[in-house]
């Protein structure tokens, strides 16, 4: 069937705090699911353990079948998982278009290429994913240069040059001023919409979550408390709980929704 | 039981010397992230201003002597003060390291200084009165004075925790410590912490030095004989820990006082095998935090641009010429110019690594003598000539930097670069002493270039094409997916995983070819000289290398080559007159002062000012901003 | 082109202190002679070097010069390191145009301009190296020198040792070729001459690093009844400190090679060791009429007592211009005739240059350590010829390669 994850009692502590607790889900292809919670609610090191950052004290984690703890993240990334971070992680020294050449390049597996010149590889389908995300005409830009939005953009072309399965965005929109995060987002559900990428992100700003998710999963202090869809989450008390005083998140639902 | 005891104790007193010297500079690291050369300098300085005044006051017994060391511990505590204002606070800013070469040029200056004032005599200063004799524990003599040491020490330690612990000033240095980058934030008064830092380390090194007169004759090599082992003690305790570098320096020195007895020998590495086991096993040292080993903050290294049309002219050209020396020229231009390209691919095959790949390396010449001994000793033991010998030597640097590399791409920062220090002083050290096989000291001579290539002319073509060869194959490496994804493991480590990139791996390959080229360079040297020594080895011949890419500037590929040039042709000039190390010091100051941004950054301001003022309405300021021209 | 190039030369000489007069003469009315030293590296040996071979210079052109001509010469610093070493010797040979070299201190120097000497075909005198490989493993055609070797040193004191009522001996010596050779030859010819000694202890402390506390202490852990120390400069400082400290000279009698030299000695002040056995050079206490002209020649040029390093550097310079006097010209072959079986009429007696070997014969003096007036000193001291003491000329054939 069409599930491309399968999560199985991850947990995670970190000397006493016990930072993820036994969580389990599914995820299924073309599924666009969001990962909530609140500050340290252990959403960062649940994506840490997906993709091989973070070694899991227990539990499983199956792409297509495959067991992927105990994989390095370079090999989960060649087995179709992208990753944005929290943080943005970039290649500051070179430009924004060299920033989605090099995922190409060690993608096709030429980074050990001592004679070929770098900026001349993949140029046309780095330029291609930059098209894709609206930065083209950034693509000579220095990095270094770059508003932290268009950091988090870049990412998202970066983490869609080997054309993964899965793709990990970590707070894709932190940053960035409301319309670009609705524009980003959209763009995402969009490349989701195509059938084949399944997207698991976390997210603080809720208007971005329910309008774009197919399904949400609440975390706080380390365990799944709920699941579901938009709806579903905002009809839960406990989630109400622990978004307490945080009331915001639930009163532009209709207009979100739209 | 006495005896071992006994033994201990010296032991434990030679600790307390190697702390006090050590604690200053982890003092000033922690807080300023500089690599200080000048320390041993000032440990040198503190001991002839003691010699001077302990010898003055001698009338004034106990007082004069323990008053004559604090003063001096002061006075090189001002010196220290008088560097970090005039000189080391105009460049923070520039890029990681570059501090270290204003420290060299302050080395070099303070070194002929001495001479100058205090003469080459060796100097044996007073002992300290009322500590002058042994007393007797447990049948064994023990000086007094060893005695006094043992105290010291740990005093001078439990006056810093306090420092540390119960002032201010003291939480914001452990602060600083922790985390360069928080200090701008806490809004502190930066330039104040850091001169005040300075001023502590340098204290600390002059009173080290100071107490030092009653246990040997103040000399001229005092400054570089002790700067090795405080780094290793300062890297075994973990930078910026001055209980660490108590402990490290407690570890070395009572090691080597029980070694001595089973296994001579082995003084010459010990320190340096100590902290290679050390820093394999924990990569911050004994109580270092992650963290500890990054430098200042810098700003980001602009994008690799190719060469634009004007500078590839400006390339060939400079090959052109190059290869038409011999027309025109003495012999002896090209045996110069023959030392410019050895050194220029050595200095290029160390910014492989430490500009492209942000991999500090204090022991690049490791590589290079490997190289070089390589040839010699296929040329004296197995018969070969020239070409096979000049086929083996970058293997066997390449094998060397493969097997130094695995252990130190597990580190980073000034770690990784002491790591590999550690591996060229075993090398060297191995070097020297097997005799038998490597001639030890006497080295290995009568590897001259084989007929052919034995005229001036004939060797000088084969040095350029060699070298200009090495140096191209390097700038190709650069701006290659090979060169690049080095450059975005620096940039980020997590992006490249990310991207799938076994970062550590294409760190070590990139080791190892920096290795392989820098043995290209060792051996074109070896048949250029017509001998080896161990020389090609020692630390000196790293830190020419390190002076040489700092100097020209580590965020471009033209700086290696500009900063090995000029650094051997102003050595060549300036070596002609007296007192060359002072005006050699002064000017790498001059030049450190002037471009901060290396020769190549000035080179490229200089060239952005012309262009505006030939074609006025460009702007310089853009132009010399630009992105890296390569 | 010739104003550069008068430029460059002038700078060269600046290193020069006595060449200034040299220099005013006309290109061709001098014979440049190229010097090589670790003048930065070692000042405290090298400048009485340089002292003394300045001393010569201006003595011989004082004197009407060499074959005619003024000497002129070009000296330059090493920096203490051999490839610097051959870049100057290259530049000294091919650009400067001087008829030999001569000079160096450290090994590991005077053999690489050894061999470039052998490479390029150039006379090469090589003052002070003390390794006998410039001699023998390693000698060749070009090389002559002029120091008493390691192993001449070392066979003097050993003749000492012997006459020592002790059997039970440790040593100690840097960490180098140096040490190893020093403390080789007197193992060998102490055996030879007393076939009973035994060597219970030996201590290699690197060199200008000893941790004298610990080194002492394991001399003294092995109990011997004399020590035969190597150890110089900065290290026998250290090393004489500690061990007086300690006790571990009391009731031991101590060999000690170089420690008379005043390089060495005058250091240590008024913490001399008493009745050490050393080599050396007693200076001023020299009263032969040829040295003691010599010696107030020094004291009236340069102000201090003359050293080794000044005997050294004289005898050097003037080893040289004897032999192109005896050559007639500056060309190499027939200066490199000249040199065999050269004798030459120095201050400190006369000595020649062995044809077999290319090592001078000039000796040391072997005394006694001891504070005369609060200043240390060399006592009961003698002149040892080098020629008794090396091997004889057949035998040192046999240690140089074949070619
Ligand atoms: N490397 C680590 N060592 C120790 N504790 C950690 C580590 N990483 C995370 N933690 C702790 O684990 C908990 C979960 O952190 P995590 O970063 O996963 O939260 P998060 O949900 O991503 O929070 P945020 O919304 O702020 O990004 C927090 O309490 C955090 O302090
Ligand atoms: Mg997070």
């Amino acid at each position: 069937m069409g599930n491309v994850l399968e999560v199985r009692s991850l947990s995670k502590s970190f000397g006493g705090i016990r930072a993820v607790r036994d969580v389990s889900f599914d995820l299924k292809r073309g599924e666009f699911l969001a990962l909530i919670g609140p500050n340290g609610a252990g959403k960062t090191t649940c994506f840490n353990m997906l993709n091989g950052y973070l070694r899991p004290d227990t539990g499983s984690v199956k792409l297509l079948g495959r067991e992927l703890v105990g994989i390095p993240p370079r090999k989960v990334w060649r087995m179709g998982v992208g990753r944005t971070f929290q943080i943005t992680e970039t290649f500051r020294s070179m430009t924004v278009l060299e920033n989605v050449q090099m995922a190409l390049i060690s993608h096709n597996r030429r980074i050990f290429d001592l004679f070929s010149k770098a900026t001349a590889l993949y140029r046309d389908e780095a330029l291609k994913l930059l098209e894709l995300i609206g930065m083209a005409a950034q693509a000579d830009r220095p990095c270094a240069e770059l508003a932290y939005g268009d950091l988090k953009q870049l990412e998202l072309a970066i983490a869609l040059a080997h054309d993964p399965d899965l793709l990990l965005m970590d707070e894709p929109t932190a940053g960035m001023a409301p319309n670009e995060r609705i524009a980003l987002m959209q763009l995402t559900a969009d490349i989701v919409a195509r059938g084949h990428v399944s997207v698991i992100f976390t997210e603080h700003d809720m208007d971005v979550v329910f309008a774009h998710s197919h399904r949400i999963l609440v975390l706080n202090r380390g365990e799944l408390i709920a699941e579901g869809t938009g709806d579903e989450i905002r009809a839960n008390a406990l989630v109400q709980e622990v978004y307490l005083g945080g009331g915001s998140l639930f009163h532009e639902k209709e207009t979100a929704h739209a | 039981m006495g005896f071992y005891l006994a033994q201990l104790l010296t032991g434990l007193a030679n600790a307390s010397s190697l702390f006090l010297i050590a604690c200053g500079l982890s003092i000033i690291f922690g807080v300023t992230r500089i690599v200080n050369f000048a320390h041993g300098s000032f440990y040198m300085l503190g001991a002839y201003l003691s010699y001077t005044l302990v010898t003055h006051l001698s009338a004034l017994g106990a007082l004069g002597f323990w008053g004559g060391v604090l003063v001096s511990a002061l006075l090189v505590g001002v010196i220290g003060l008088l560097v970090e204002v005039l000189i080391l606070r105009r460049i923070y800013r520039a890029p990681e390291l570059f501090q270290l070469v204003a420290t060299f040029g302050i080395l070099l200056i303070i070194e002929d200084a001495a001479l100058a004032i205090w003469g080459a005599q060796d100097l044996l200063g007073p002992r300290a009165p009322g500590l002058s004799k042994a007393v007797r524990i447990l049948g064994e003599p023990i000086p007094q004075y060893d005695l006094a040491l043992i105290v010291i020490g740990p005093v001078v330690l439990g006056l810093i925790w306090l420092i540390f612990h119960r002032t201010r000033w003291g939480v914001l240095v452990r602060a600083a410590t922790q985390d360069r980058e928080m200090v701008g934030a806490l809004g502190v008064n930066q330039a104040l912490l850091f001169s005040s830092a300075f001023f502590l380390g340098s204290v600390m090194a002059g009173l080290g030095g100071a107490l030092q007169i009653p246990r040997e004759a103040v000399n001229l090599n005092m400054d570089l004989s002790v700067i090795g082992d405080a780094f290793v003690v300062v890297v075994i305790g973990g930078m910026g820990s001055v209980t660490g570098a108590f402990i490290a320096a407690v570890l070395i020195s009572v090691l080597n006082a029980f070694a001595v007895l089973v296994f001579p020998q082995i003084s010459l590495v010990l320190p340096f095998i100590v902290m290679a086991l050390v820093l394999v096993v924990r990569p911050y040292g004994l109580l270092g935090k992650p963290g500890s080993e990054k430098g200042a903050p810098a700003d980001p290294e602009a994008p690799l641009r190719p060469l634009n049309p004007a500078g590839r002219l400006a390339m060939g050209a400079v090959v052109v010429i190059l290869a038409l020396v011999p027309l025109v020229s003495a012999d002896f231009t090209m045996i110069l110019l023959v030392d410019v390209l050895i050194a220029v691919l050595f200095a290029a095959s160390l910014h492989f690594i430490m500009g492209t790949g942000g991999m500090i390396s204090f022991g690049h010449a490791a590589y290079f003598g490997v190289g070089a001994y390589a040839a010699a000793l296929v040329v004296k033991w197995l018969g070969l000539s020239m070409v096979p010998a000049m086929i083996v030597a970058p293997v066997a640097s390449g094998l060397a930097a493969l097997v130094f590399g695995w252990f130190c791409v597990r580190l980073s920062g000034v770690y990784l670069g002491m790591l590999t220090l550690a591996a060229a002083q075993i090398v060297w050290g191995v070097t020297f002493q097997w005799q038998d096989v490597t001639g030890g000291d006497d080295g290995i001579i009568g590897v001259w270039p084989a007929k052919w290539a034995s005229s001036e002319t004939a060797y000088f073509y084969l040095a350029l094409v060699l070298c200009a060869g090495g140096v191209w194959l390097l700038r190709r490496a650069a701006h290659a997916p090979f060169g690049y994804m080095l450059r975005g493991i620096r940039d980020s480590e997590i992006r490249a995983e990310a991207i799938g990139v076994d970062t550590r791996f294409h760190q070590w390959m990139a080791f190892t070819f920096a290795g392989t080229l820098a043995g290209l360079a060792g051996v074109v040297s070896a048949f250029a000289k017509g001998s080896v020594f161990p020389d090609v080895l020692n630390i000196s011949s790293s830190i020419d290398a390190l002076i040489m890419v700092l100097l020209g500037g580590i965020h471009t590929l033209l700086g290696p080559l500009l900063g090995a040039s000029v650094f051997v042709l102003i050595e060549s000039w300036v070596t002609r007159l007296e007192y060359w190390r002072f005006i050699f010091g002064l000017i790498i100051l001059g030049v450190v002062l002037i471009a901060p941004d290396g020769l190549a950054g000035a080179l490229s301001r200089l060239l952005a000012f012309l262009k505006a003022r030939i074609r006025p309405g460009t702007d310089t300021k853009k132009e010399a901003l630009h992105g890296q021209r390569s | 082109m010739m104003k550069r190039r008068t430029l460059l030369t002038s700078m060269a000489a600046l290193g020069a202190v006595g060449a200034l007069p040299a220099r005013l003469l006309a290109q061709g009315a001098t014979i440049k002679i190229g010097d090589i030293n670790s003048y930065t590296a070692l000042p405290a040996f090298t400048e009485p070097y340089k002292k003394g071979w300045t001393l010569a210079m201006e003595d011989i052109n004082a004197k009407g010069g060499v074959l005619g001509k003024q000497l002129e010469v070009i000296s330059r610093d090493d920096t203490g390191d051999p490839s610097t070493a051959i870049r100057i010797a290259e530049e000294l040979v091919s650009k400067d145009g001087v008829a030999m070299l001569f000079g160096t201190y450290l090994s590991n120097i005077g053999l690489a301009v050894s061999d470039f000497a052998k490479q390029k075909e150039v006379f090469f005198l090589a003052s002070e190296p003390l390794t006998d490989a410039i001699i023998w493993s390693s000698g060749n055609k070009y090389t002559y020198r002029l120091r008493p070797a390691t192993y001449t040193q070392s066979s003097m004191l050993a003749e000492q040792a012997a006459k020592l009522d002790v059997t039970k001996w440790a040593t100690v010596a840097p960490n180098y070729a140096y040490g190893k050779d020093a403390v080789a030859a007197f193992k060998t010819a102490l055996k030879k001459l007393k076939p009973e000694v035994e060597f219970v202890e030996e201590q290699w402390p690197p060199v200008f690093k000893i941790d004298a506390g610990a080194t002492v202490r394991a001399l003294e852990a092995a109990k011997p009844e004399a020590i035969y120390n190597v150890t110089f400069g900065a290290d026998l400082a250290k090393f004489v400190r500690e061990g007086s400290l300690r006790g571990l000279f009391d009731d031991r009698s101590v060999v000690s090679l170089l420690t008379g030299e005043p390089e060495y000695l005058d250091p240590l002040g008024d913490e001399c060791p008493d009745g050490w056995i050393v080599t050396g050079y007693p200076g001023t206490d020299i009263k032969t009429p040829e040295h003691e002209a010599f010696a107030k020649a020094y004291i009236d040029r340069w102000g201090e007592d003359p050293k080794t390093g000044s005997v050294v550097g004289y005898n050097s310079l003037l080893a040289a211009a004897t032999a192109m006097e005896k050559a007639g010209s500056t060309d190499t072959d027939a200066m490199l005739a000249a040199m065999d079986e050269l004798h030459v009429k120095a201050p400190t007696g006369e000595f020649y240059f062995r044809a077999a070997d290319h090592q001078s014969t000039m000796g040391a003096w072997v005394g006694k350590t001891a504070l005369v007036d609060g200043k240390p000193k060399m006592i009961d001291w003698s002149y040892e010829d080098g020629a008794d003491f090396l091997p004889s000329e057949e035998e040192a054939a046999k240690l140089r390669p074949a070619s």
